[in-house]
């Protein structure tokens, strides 16, 4: 049985690479887009500084769709859009693109619903010394809400590992990909086992690190 | 220095008006510490957000230093905020930052540089009394030293104005003592105006020059502390004052009692043993005091006296006329000929 995982080796470290990858560009775009989203949720509700009800209604009803449409058909949907982007539907940077359109309307929820959890009066003694509303998103909203954005980040990587496997089953390419072709096409529990372990060692590191991160930035 | 005009503030909860603010007229002078006392739900909080315009009035006008905030860009209100500093009853700081990074935004915010914030900084937390907690997060401070360092955020731009929301309310009476303490030495030496609203008329003896009391979003009386004290002419006035001068004798004691019992007050300098002690002498009757109390409000004294008179009715009631001449209020609790009970 050993002899089965050791052969299989080189194939499982790039697919594990792969998974990595998928997932990591996922997450560097759910920061870059899914973050500032969830920040203009929050700011434009009601009774706070910037409350504007046309754009939360519109931003809330993107957010909506997209995460109303189930990730293995939002793939498929999205193959025309990867495939204009990329020139390809195969392989992870492909899958990335699916994964990360699913990942910002994702975090930008648990963005917004960590920025809620801030006391309203700390932001209304911003506004009271007269700080724009730039600065009380810079130096108040964010500094407040980073332990909720990191356990989000860490909540957002953790079920984007699981939808990179769905991702595996179209091209995608990663541990999900190897999973299917051994476990499932092949009949090679031996493999399968193995990438089910690597994955549950992977979403404990996952965890642990996000855990550990929140911890050290909270004050409270 | 604030000017509120017909301030009104309404909402609307489930289809229903609610009136926070009712048709409100006020005058802050410059310099003075003005309380705003009322039970909870009675406005008073919301009159006060309506000065820096954290709430909007329905209606009515809110005039600052001459200026009136509504005609103001968003640009110029921020500017015009930043010279009202506001302290809370739940200190609203930044639990991510330290006592230091907390006073600095207020800083920031008015756009100066590092080196003058360094600067500004140090000598507030020097004023609190904070100095050498400036690396510390305010989960580590205590209740006293949080509104310590919200009031050092409220000064950081010097401003004109300290609106203080019931500032001493979660506060032990301890440490209530020291902070107002505090207000009053910024009063004091650095002439700044304060607003301060409270439902603990202590706060208001404490510190305030001239007072309004608040009930169900309107201004019900408002005059000098010393005139509330001495002479409340509203229902709710008299319950508020009595929080601080309490003459509630025991029932036991007021069975026992068989001459007239009356209560007089003494305003200013009048001292009060001297004019009991001369109608003792020019009148054949016995007297009693059975309870008495002098308060010292923005230092006057204001002294209270519950006596028993007792002896000819007659002699009784021309001495009761007497003091009626000689005190500022003489109040016949109890005449004695009917059954015994408080008026």
């Amino acid at each position: 049985m050993m002899e089965r995982v050791i052969a299989i080796l080189p194939e499982l470290n790039q697919a594990f690479l792969e998974t990595l990858l998928m997932v990591s560009i996922a997450l560097a775009v759910a920061i870059l887009i899914g973050l500032p989203f969830g920040i203009l949720l929050f700011v434009t509700d009601r009774g706070l500084f910037l409350e504007n009800v046309l754009v939360k209604r519109v931003a809330g009803l993107v957010i909506n769709l997209i995460r109303s449409v189930p990730f293995v058909i939002l793939l498929v949907f999205l193959l025309p859009f990867t495939q204009f982007l990329l020139n390809t539907t195969i392989g992870p940077l492909a899958a990335s693109v699916s994964l990360s359109v699913a990942a910002i309307p994702f975090y930008a929820r648990i963005v917004e619903s960590s920025a809620r959890d801030i006391d309203k009066g700390v932001i209304e003694a911003a506004i009271a010394v007269g700080a724009s509303p730039w600065m009380i998103i810079k130096s108040i909203i964010l500094p407040e809400v980073k332990p909720g954005l990191i356990t989000g980040l860490t909540i957002t990587a953790i079920s984007l590992i699981g939808y990179s496997a769905m991702a595996g089953t179209i091209g995608g390419g990663g541990i999900g990909d190897l999973a299917i072709r051994y476990g499932y096409y092949r009949y090679d529990n031996t493999i399968m086992f193995t990438t089910v372990i690597v994955l549950i060692v992977l979403v404990q590191v996952v965890q642990y690190l996000g855990d550990l991160v929140a911890r050290v930035v909270s004050k409270r | 220095m604030i000017k509120l005009e017909n301030i009104s503030k309404k909402y609307n909860s489930k289809g229903k008006q609610i009136i926070g603010v009712d048709d409100v007229t006020l005058t802050v002078e410059a310099g003075e510490v003005f309380g705003i006392v009322g039970y909870s739900g009675a406005g008073k909080s919301t009159l006060l957000r309506c000065i820096n315009l954290l709430e909007k009035p329905t209606s009515g006008k809110v005039f600052v230093d001459g200026v009136n905030l509504h005609e103001l860009s968003p640009k110029d209100l921020r500017k015009a905020r930043q010279s009202i500093g506001m302290i809370f009853q739940g200190f609203h700081l930044v639990s991510s930052k330290t006592v230091f990074e907390n006073v600095a935004f207020a800083l920031r915010a008015a756009g100066a540089d590092k080196k003058q914030i360094k600067l500004r900084v140090e000598e507030l937390l020097a004023l609190v009394g904070l100095e050498d907690r400036r690396d510390q997060y305010p989960a580590q401070l205590s209740g006293g030293q949080k509104q310590r360092v919200s009031i050092a955020r409220a000064l950081a731009n010097q401003p004109k104005i300290l609106l203080c929301d019931e500032a001493t309310s979660a506060l032990d009476p301890g440490t209530t003592k020291s902070i107002l303490s505090l207000l009053k030495k910024i009063n004091r030496e650095l002439g700044l105006t304060i607003v301060v609203i409270t439902h603990e008329m202590e706060v208001v003896k404490e510190i305030c020059s001239r007072c309004a009391v608040m009930q169900d979003g309107k201004v019900v009386e408002q005059g000098s502390t010393y005139d509330i004290f001495s002479d409340p002419a509203n229902p709710l006035t008299v319950s508020f004052i009595q929080t601080v001068l309490n003459f509630d004798l025991p029932k036991e004691l007021l069975e026992e009692i068989n001459g007239k019992l009356v209560r007089l007050q003494f305003k200013g300098s009048i001292a009060a043993e001297a004019v009991v002690s001369d109608m003792l002498q020019a009148f054949p009757i016995r007297g009693n005091i059975l309870h008495g109390k002098v308060e010292y409000i923005q230092s006057k004294p204001l002294g209270i006296f519950i006596m028993e008179l007792n002896g000819n009715e007659a002699e009784v009631n021309k001495a009761i006329a007497y003091l009626r001449d000689k005190v500022s209020k003489v109040e016949v609790l109890d005449d004695g000929t009917r059954n015994r009970h408080l008026a």
